[in-house]
């Protein structure tokens, strides 16, 4: 199994050397980001052509079967692919909410016609995804939803409202959380729809948030027609899939945010450090050190629960995996803008370089991290009583 | 030599049974009631009969020729219980002395008599209030064949069991700083009473004749093997320290689920049960980075040094959040003397303090790391 591994190793490495072009080893700028989708713009060509030879191998959904458009990669094989992918700092080919949560869910719970239909053209990056989870109504309790559907002959009709849908208008399909039992217990009545946000009757209008970007919108449903075959799993069975759908939510976040900053924060607040000594303060140094650990710390975790928990490190784990995420997340925003002192006070204009900005703003961006995909609170609410066995008052 | 995954299990299963039937905290209360202090000398012999001195000696010299993440299931398990003994100074931090350095009949005799429990070895190198293994006055004089010692040194951990010591102290003529390993024979042992009520004193030696291949050498440059020996200590203890927090939180998450106010169990209050979640989550994250650090070592790996400082620090924070919730937690009852809480915050702080506190290890690792 070993030499089988290290021969893989040395295949992959090969491979990358030869085809992952020079430009897409350097930090991602964020207008480059590779999301797909029908819009998909490309400013540098580097992009599409790291992506359509990621596609071709099979590499922007390495475990996925290949009749799916993956590579069939067991865990110790795609734990390789990415550590080569890391050892020549590789960006991500591909960044998809089809990947990260609709995919998997739909290879354990969708029909096989589902699975051809939608799964390809996750993997080659055609159509980009959001999600229709939170309303204005329900946030962490996120089955009080209210978005109804009503079921008529080969269709239902929706109607009603959800709100941070990331990027939704800049998306294609939805995959949303409606109601189709308003008289069942909450969680009894609920339905998980694919849809085109193209229909007539949806409307998406993008949120400003305290970053100053709107990277999530509210998306307006009035008589929007999805067709029968559009549901996955059975009417009103639907929360199951939308709480598995999570699970893989907050293992990509958790993983995706532990390895996504291009620049270390000690070196950062070189940087900025006294210019008379060329020292970090000694606090702040500390400070910076602990946060590194925790972040490498956290790292391991998620290797650790990749391979104890018979590969998938599914379940309540994940909710171990994002609070510490958020935590470790919003501390790396709070040092980076100490450690860059006046200038981490940047919002716009000539006086401040991009990196500065970006950074700035990510602070005010990751203050989300302990909301999305489930709070911090509701997630310390599932450690205690699925992990730990904490039980609920009388 | 490391074992397999299930073996490995199967290796710390039986650890623990003997710990719970031999070495439990009872155990250990009743000898801390009856004596000044516990260092687990009696069971050294039937620790030995289990051959957990010599996990890390190698085959031809008597021992199992394990690793290092062999021996630290068994002092994660030691850690867990409480329990007393000389296996991390002598199973671990001189038979990674013995076995680092060039081997010489000395060191491979000493490797012998460790494996059969015949030689138990305390790390002797304090001589400050904190931990600086290059603030050194201790000397070692050429003399005839060999060597004469003469210094001090603090809070030797393990000191009044132990039949010799591994002593840093600078030669007179290179001021390089070695690591002698010196019978225990000639050197005033002065018992310190510290919170643990464990095994520690402060040691003095004037003018002791060593042979000269009591000092131990990696290749030309000593130093490196003080360096190597400490960063095994360090990630040896963090797996003793995860034992301990383990046990306490373990214990911790059983009061929670059985103690009622206000007509509730109290593990049933929102408050409480976040409370519980963060330790949790604390003590898997420092469990990563403590299991990585032990692989690293058996893979010899550049980063074991880094590793080490990581696995100190963010092992000796967990420690102390765990300690202090379980007391608080617990309420009154945990103030007593009666219960295990203060049992487990006494053993941890001086964990804490062992081989440099969190701090410590922050700054090692910021200056390893280039900032």
């Amino acid at each position: 199994m070993t030499t089988e591994l290290n021969s893989f190793r040395v295949e992959v490495r090969a491979w990358l050397e030869r085809n992952c072009p020079a430009s897409m080893r350097t930090p991602m700028p964020d207008e480059e980001t590779p999301w797909g989708g029908r819009n998909a713009k490309f400013v540098n060509p580097d992009t599409k052509l790291w992506l359509d030879r990621m596609i071709d191998k099979g590499w922007t959904v390495p475990m996925w079967p290949q009749e799916y458009g993956g590579a069939g990669l067991g865990i110790e094989q795609a734990q390789v692919l990415e550590q080569e992918l890391e050892r020549i700092n590789a960006r991500i080919p591909l960044m998809s909410f089809g990947v990260w949560m609709l995919g998997p869910v739909l290879l354990e719970l969708g029909t096989e016609e589902q699975k051809r239909r939608f799964l390809p053209d996750i993997a080659k990056g055609k159509i980009r995804w959001c999600q229709g989870y939170s309303e204005p109504g329900a946030g962490s309790d996120l089955a009080g939803l209210r978005t109804k559907a009503e079921i008529k002959e080969d269709h239902f009709v929706v109607n009603g409202s959800k709100i941070w849908t990331s990027e939704a208008d800049q998306s294609d399909w939805i995959f949303c959380l409606v109601r189709t039992d308003f008289d069942a217990p909450k969680h009894q009545g609920i339905s998980f729809l694919l849809f085109d946000l193209e229909s007539d009757g949806v409307e998406r209008q993008p949120i400003k948030l305290i970053s100053g970007t709107s990277l999530f919108c509210q998306t307006f449903f009035d008589d929007v027609k999805v067709p029968a075959e559009n549901l996955v799993g059975e009417v009103n069975a639907g929360w199951s899939i939308a709480k598995r759908l999570l699970q893989y939510e907050r293992q990509s976040v958790g993983k995706f945010l532990n390895k996504s900053f291009d620049i270390q924060l000690h070196d950062l607040a070189l940087q900025y450090a006294d210019s008379e000594t060329g020292k970090i303060d000694p606090d702040l140094r500390s400070r910076i050190a602990l946060q590194t650990m925790q972040n490498e710390a956290l790292g391991l975790l998620i290797e650790r629960m990749e391979r104890d928990v018979d590969g998938s490190g599914l379940g309540a784990p994940t909710s171990v995996m994002k609070v510490a995420m958020a935590d470790i997340n919003h501390k790396r925003g709070e040092l980076a803008i100490e450690a860059m002192g006046a200038a981490g006070l940047a919002w716009e204009g000539d006086d401040f370089t991009q990196e500065e900005i970006t950074e700035v703003k990510g602070w005010l961006r990751g203050k989300a991290n302990s909301i999305e995909g489930g709070t911090s609170e509701i997630n310390l609410n599932i450690i205690a009583k699925r992990i730990l066995g904490l039980p609920d008052p009388r | 030599m490391n074992l397999d995954k299930e073996s490995r299990q199967i290796f710390q299963d039986s650890a623990r049974e003997w710990l719970v039937d031999n070495a439990s905290i009872t155990h250990f209360r009743a000898q801390r009631d009856k004596q000044s202090c516990v260092s687990g000398h009696e069971s050294w012999q039937e620790m030995a009969a289990l051959g957990w001195p010599g996990i890390m000696v190698p085959e031809d010299l008597g021992g199992s020729g394990l690793g290092i993440t062999e021996l630290g299931l068994i002092i994660e398990q030691a850690g867990h219980h409480l329990c007393a003994s000389p296996l991390l100074s002598t199973g671990l931090i001189a038979v990674s002395a013995l076995t680092l350095c060039q081997q010489t009949d000395y060191s491979q005799a000493k490797l012998r008599a460790i494996a059969l429990g015949e030689l138990k070895v305390a790390l002797a190198l304090e001589e400050n209030h904190h931990h600086n293994p290059q603030a050194v006055s201790a000397v070692a004089k050429q003399h005839a064949d060999g060597w004469l010692l003469s210094g001090e040194k603090i809070h030797v951990a393990e000191a009044g069991s132990a039949d010799a010591l591994l002593i840093s102290a600078r030669t007179e003529d290179s001021n390089r700083l070695g690591l002698f390993l010196v019978s225990a024979e000639n050197i005033e042992i002065k018992p310190l009473q510290l919170i643990d009520s464990r095994d520690h004193a402060n040691i003095a030696f004037d003018n002791i004749s060593v042979p000269a291949d009591a000092l131990l050498e990696l290749g030309d440059e000593s130093c490196a093997l003080l360096d190597k020996v400490l960063d095994r200590a360090c990630i040896g203890l963090a797996a003793e320290m995860l034992g301990t927090a383990t046990a306490a939180f373990e214990m911790t998450l059983e009061y929670l689920k059985i103690r009622e106010q206000f007509g509730q169990i109290i593990g049933s209050y929102q408050a409480l049960q976040h409370r519980a979640a963060k330790m949790y989550i604390e003590i898997e994250l420092a469990r990563s980075v403590v299991e990585k650090a032990l692989q690293a070592v058996d893979e010899d790996s550049p980063e074991v040094a880094v590793l080490a400082s990581q696995a100190k620090a963010l092992m000796g924070d967990t420690l102390q959040h765990i300690t202090n919730e379980t007391i608080q937690l617990h309420g009154g009852i945990g103030m007593t003397d009666e219960h295990d809480a203060g049992l487990f915050i006494k053993r941890a702080r001086v964990t804490e303090y062992l081989y440099g506190s969190s701090a410590y290890h922050r700054d090692r690792f910021a200056t390893l790391r280039g900032f």
